[in-house]
């Protein structure tokens, strides 16, 4: 069968302004089949993001291929939808409206149709009595419920979530993963889920990626065993552990620096001065 | 936070004591004026002025605020038509932003006071000066806010955009500006309040009615408190149309408040 997602040698480097180019990622080639949940992990600043926009088509690789169902990646299409970190809704919109938006911002005619289908979406995550109500009036987790059905407004056939719940109490965040994996059962999507939570990576996913410090290569790849459907006690399974514990060697390294350990360990840490902040713990 | 009700002490605390502040105000005022008995060309007493208000026609009265309100609303409206799309244009356009900001900022940095003699010699005695200098005195804080209004748009929200194929004008009405509307609003603030200086300035240089004329009317002929009774309408005028910015925002954007100040 065909890859679903397929990148081949493909390195790419940024420019911010009035600085010397950044190495993201370094010569990364993989292949991810129809519907297959696939999670990366890596440290923080690693270049997990730069996946999510050269897969999405939002930017284009220095060098190297991306393909999705056999065809080139170029330019952004529906064939994508994105979940981000934020639910980065619009504030003035209420959930419904906010579920319509992708086809109103492409300028399409909203119909009955679509407004079934976006109550439906709402439905699926849980949403079905806050149709109406602004995001200001949602907590987090449903913030970022809305933020998941809008990206399955338009059917996409790949699914990309940039770390979605880590702006997401601990408890809600076990929550909405279980809540993820239902409606991808529900819905079955091909999905690449980022996150740097090692846990929550080997608790989701049929695949877990492990990326390197910058710049970026996978130096892992690792066929997750556990039965689905999975639920809070396959955690307890005597597998899970021997395979985060594999993950956490590798970005640990093997009695590598201090320098080299990225925030992996405190999965709420957003902030990019984190690093010193471990290194100062652990010392 | 949704407001449940208002207890007494709320409208004791919000509505009640400024009023009384006020009242206080005025009340230590009359008594000082009277106590060190001050002449009135220093400062009249507000009983004295409240006569002076009262010693001139309801009708004139009326004719000199519509003339100052219309020129300053007109003056107003100019600038909000001219400085939005402009900052879009700055915006949209780097080359536009860096060719524009200098003249903004120079027209910005000249004193008003100074260039409306010029104003009014080059476009004649009529309506028209004073609504361009009304104009002038307030679009560059519409410019600056909405500017950055627009640019406050998170980057997530930009993707998505991006990752839609949106147009670029469909990405402005869509996610921009609506984003900016909480910016925009705090340059209509101040800009509402600097078209009425506008107004009354150019009404000292050149007018025959309005607020602004009627006081230095009154000055030159030493009528005081007729004067201070003109500027107390003219404080009104100032204080009313504000609130009527805050009314528009609340009423038809309520979203862009912060969450303790909808009511």
């Amino acid at each position: 069968m065909r890859a679903a997602v397929e990148f081949l040698h493909v390195s790419h480097s940024y420019q911010a302004r009035r600085k010397p180019p950044v190495q993201a990622l370094k010569d990364i080639s993989l292949q991810i089949a129809q519907h297959e949940f696939v999670a990366v992990v890596g440290p923080s600043g690693c270049g997990k993001s730069t996946l999510l926009r050269l897969l999405s088509g939002l930017t284009n690789p220095t060098l190297g291929e991306i393909y999705r169902f056999g065809k080139q990646v170029t330019q952004p299409d529906s064939g994508v939808g994105i979940v981000f970190q934020k639910p980065t809704l619009l504030p003035w919109l209420n959930a419904e409206e906010n579920v319509l938006f992708p086809l109103r911002h492409q300028g399409k005619l909203i119909g009955q149709r679509d407004r079934r289908r976006a109550r439906e979406l709402l439905h699926t995550v849980g949403l079905e009595d806050f149709l109406h109500s602004r995001p200001d009036d949602l907590s987090g987790g449903m913030q970022q419920r809305v933020g998941i059905a809008r990206a399955l407004l338009l059917d996409p056939e790949i699914l990309i979530m940039d770390e979605p719940f880590s702006a997401l109490d601990a408890l809600s965040r076990e929550q909405m993963g279980f809540e993820l994996l239902r409606i991808w059962g529900e819905r079955p999507k091909t999905v690449l889920f980022i996150t740097h939570s090692i846990s929550e990576a080997v608790l989701l996913a049929d695949r877990v990626l492990v990326m390197s410090q910058r710049p970026a290569t996978i130096v892992d790849d690792i066929h997750i065993e556990l039965p689905r459907p999975r639920t809070p006690s396959t955690i307890d399974l005597p597998g899970f552990n021997s395979y985060t514990q594999r993950i956490r060697r590798h970005i640990f390294g093997h009695g590598e620096s201090a320098k080299a350990v990225p925030d992996i360990t405190t999965e709420a840490s957003q902030t990019p001065t984190a690093p010193h902040s471990i290194v100062r713990h652990a010392s | 936070m949704k407001r449940t009700g208002i207890t007494l002490y709320d409208l004791y605390a919000q509505r009640l004591l400024p009023l009384l502040a006020l009242l206080g105000l005025v009340l230590v005022w009359e008594v000082l004026c009277r106590l060190f008995n001050v002449p009135e060309y220093v400062l009249p007493a507000p009983s004295v002025i409240f006569e002076a208000f009262l010693n001139v026609d309801g009708q004139r009265w009326f004719d000199h605020l519509w003339a100052t309100l219309r020129v300053a609303l007109l003056g107003f409206a100019l600038a909000v038509s001219i400085s939005i799309p402009m900052a879009i244009m700055m915006v949209r356009s780097a080359f536009l932003a860096r060719t524009l900001l200098p003249f903004l900022i120079i027209v910005q940095s000249t004193p008003i006071v100074a260039v409306a003699p010029l104003i009014i010699v080059i476009l004649g005695a009529g309506e028209a000066p004073r609504t361009v200098i009304a104009c002038l005195i307030s679009f560059f804080p519409i410019v600056v806010a909405t500017t950055s209004g627009l640019l406050s748009t998170p980057k997530e929200m930009l993707e998505l955009s991006n990752s839609l194929k949106a147009s670029p004008a469909r990405q402005i009405w869509q996610v921009r500006l609506p984003y900016a509307v909480p910016h925009i609003f705090s340059g209509l603030k101040v800009a509402i309040t600097l078209a009425i200086i506008g107004a009354v300035i150019a009404e000292f240089v050149a007018a025959e009615q309005g607020l602004g004329y009627f006081v230095q009317f009154s000055t030159s002929y030493f009528r005081i408190p007729q004067a201070f009774a003109a500027l107390f309408f003219l404080s009104m005028v100032s204080l009313l149309l504000f609130k009527a910015v805050q009314l528009v925002q609340q009423t038809f954007f309520s979203w862009s408040l912060p969450a303790d100040e909808e009511h």
